[in-house]
């Protein structure tokens, strides 16, 4: 049996949460059977330092991506908006709290 | 890990390590502090199909050294070269486990052996963490493996030198860890998001294997004659394997170039080999060994080391894999891969069982009850 059959195996998106209070980020991917042995070696791969407390595997072919050909237009909207930053607006001197 | 404390003698920070630490963290929060802000992203807007103007944008992410990500347009070449040096570096992992791996058994103490253990976990990790990087490129693992496999993938010249004594792993995890820290380091900031990202968890990982060689030989030059003549004997046969690491000098390599054009590479090979020995000499004084090299001695005009270049010829010739161990290595990992089969193969069965179980019990029910995958439910529901 040639390497190939490893190459059966669905990729899966790793997810590491470091401590408690912060969100789980994406630390990398792994091949696995199955979302038990996915969490089993993403354990081994990508917290074997204490690095996290809580651990997400995703299939990764359910991740939905946004495409950077149209990073441009699809994130348009937000580039003309200035006003939606609380810098926008210039303070009288002397004004504080705001 | 109290109860693996032996009668070791704790050797001091090597002189010159925790440089490298620091450049390693600078590079993690330099790609962290990138603005996303609007006006530093590059100004070229896309015009999908024009090679022109993707090749301008390309040039301008790079210019602003700013990360190619893994679906972004990319010239074909950069593509190439990136997965030449992912596959030689991934590759180098995972055969680079066999020399110490072959002490695992005869560490001379329980402290010994679990750190050898972890570290041989390490370089498995290493050469999973690039692979995956690799694979952001839309080749598969497989392939790289079939190509190790069949000796058409290349790896780091040094694997294919014995390891004789016990000596050898503490001298090839400071010589040759060490010089892959050096070589590596600046990989960090090397302008392929996935590369750069993998790079910063080998790097870091890398210290405790250089860092552990080199206590290795201090416990050696503070024990007995025997011991330090160990020592010393492999390290001289350690010095030009980890020289030859930095590749051929920078006039004869046909890389260089173009990788450091495209910022996937910052120092040329001759750069990076003159700042491991400066770094190596006064680690080897505090060793108390010497450094097999006659001319070996601070020039201070240049303000570095001059130093023996390694024999450029027997490199060229232990890559193409007609080092003392060559054959072997290629042998013992076709071997373990063709040994491992069942586990794969019963994984596999495993998780096809569990499916059908799931797909028969949601019919049944006619509700998806989901598996147990027994994880803590509490915390994996954020």
């Amino acid at each position: 049996m040639s390497t190939a059959d490893a190459a059966q195996w669905p990729l899966w998106e790793v997810f590491v949460r470091a401590r408690r209070g912060l969100a789980h980020v994406h630390a990398g991917s792994l091949h696995a059977p199955d979302e038990v042995m996915a969490l089993r070696n993403a354990r081994d791969l990508y917290t074997r330092r204490g690095e996290g407390i809580s651990l997400w595997v995703v299939p990764a072919t359910q991740i939905t991506a946004s495409s950077p050909d149209e990073r441009d237009p699809f994130f348009d909207p937000a580039a003309d908006k200035t006003y939606r930053h609380p810098t926008f607006f210039a303070l009288p001197e002397g004004v504080e709290h705001l | 890990m109290a109860q693996l404390a032996d009668n070791d003698i704790p050797a001091p920070e090597p002189p010159g390590h925790d440089a490298l630490v620091q450049e390693i963290e600078a590079a993690q929060r330099g790609a962290a502090q990138r603005p996303g802000r609007p006006e530093a992203a590059p100004p070229a807007p896309p015009a999908p199909h024009d090679e022109e103007e993707l090749q301008a944008r390309f040039d301008a992410v790079i210019a602003a050294d700013q990360k190619i990500e893994p679906r972004d347009w990319m010239p074909d070449a950069y593509r190439a070269t990136l997965l030449r040096q992912l596959a030689q570096h991934a590759n180098s992992e995972i055969v680079g486990m066999q020399p110490e791996a072959n002490w695992i058994s005869r560490a001379p103490t329980l402290k010994r052996k679990a750190i050898l253990l972890a570290k041989v976990q390490d370089e498995a990790g290493h050469g999973l963490y690039l692979y995956a990087a690799a694979e952001t490129l839309g080749v598969d693992r497989s392939q790289f493996l079939d190509d190790l496999d069949a000796g058409r993938q290349k790896y780091l010249s040094f694997i294919n030198y014995p390891t004789l004594t016990w000596a050898d792993t503490g001298a090839l995890a400071w010589l040759t860890d060490g010089a892959a820290i050096v070589n590596q380091v600046p990989l960090c900031r090397s302008s392929y998001g996935p590369y750069a990202r993998a790079m910063v968890r080998v790097c870091k990982e890398e210290s405790f294997h250089h860092r552990q060689g080199f206590d290795a030989l201090w416990a050696l030059t503070h024990g007995t004659d025997a011991q330090r003549a160990m020592a010393q004997d492999a390290i001289d046969r350690w010095w030009y394997p980890a020289l030859a690491m930095f590749g051929p000098p920078t006039r004869d390599s046909v890389h260089t170039e173009a990788s450091m054009r495209w910022r996937i590479k910052r120092f040329t090979n001759d750069e990076l080999r003159q700042r491991f020995v400066d770094i190596c000499v006064p680690q080897a004084e505090a060793l108390g060994v010497r450094l097999p090299d006659p001319d070996l001695r601070w020039n201070e005009e240049r303000g570095h080391y001059d130093f023996t270049e390694p024999d450029y010829d027997e490199l060229r010739r232990v890559i193409k894999g007609d080092g003392p161990a060559g054959r072997q290595r290629v042998a013992h990992r076709r071997r373990a891969h063709q040994a491992g089969a069942w586990v794969r193969e019963a994984s596999a069965a495993h998780a096809a069982k569990r499916r059908a179980r799931a797909a028969a019990d949601t019919a049944e029910t006619g509700a998806d009850i989901g598996v147990d995958i027994g994880v803590d439910t509490e915390e994996s529901a954020a």
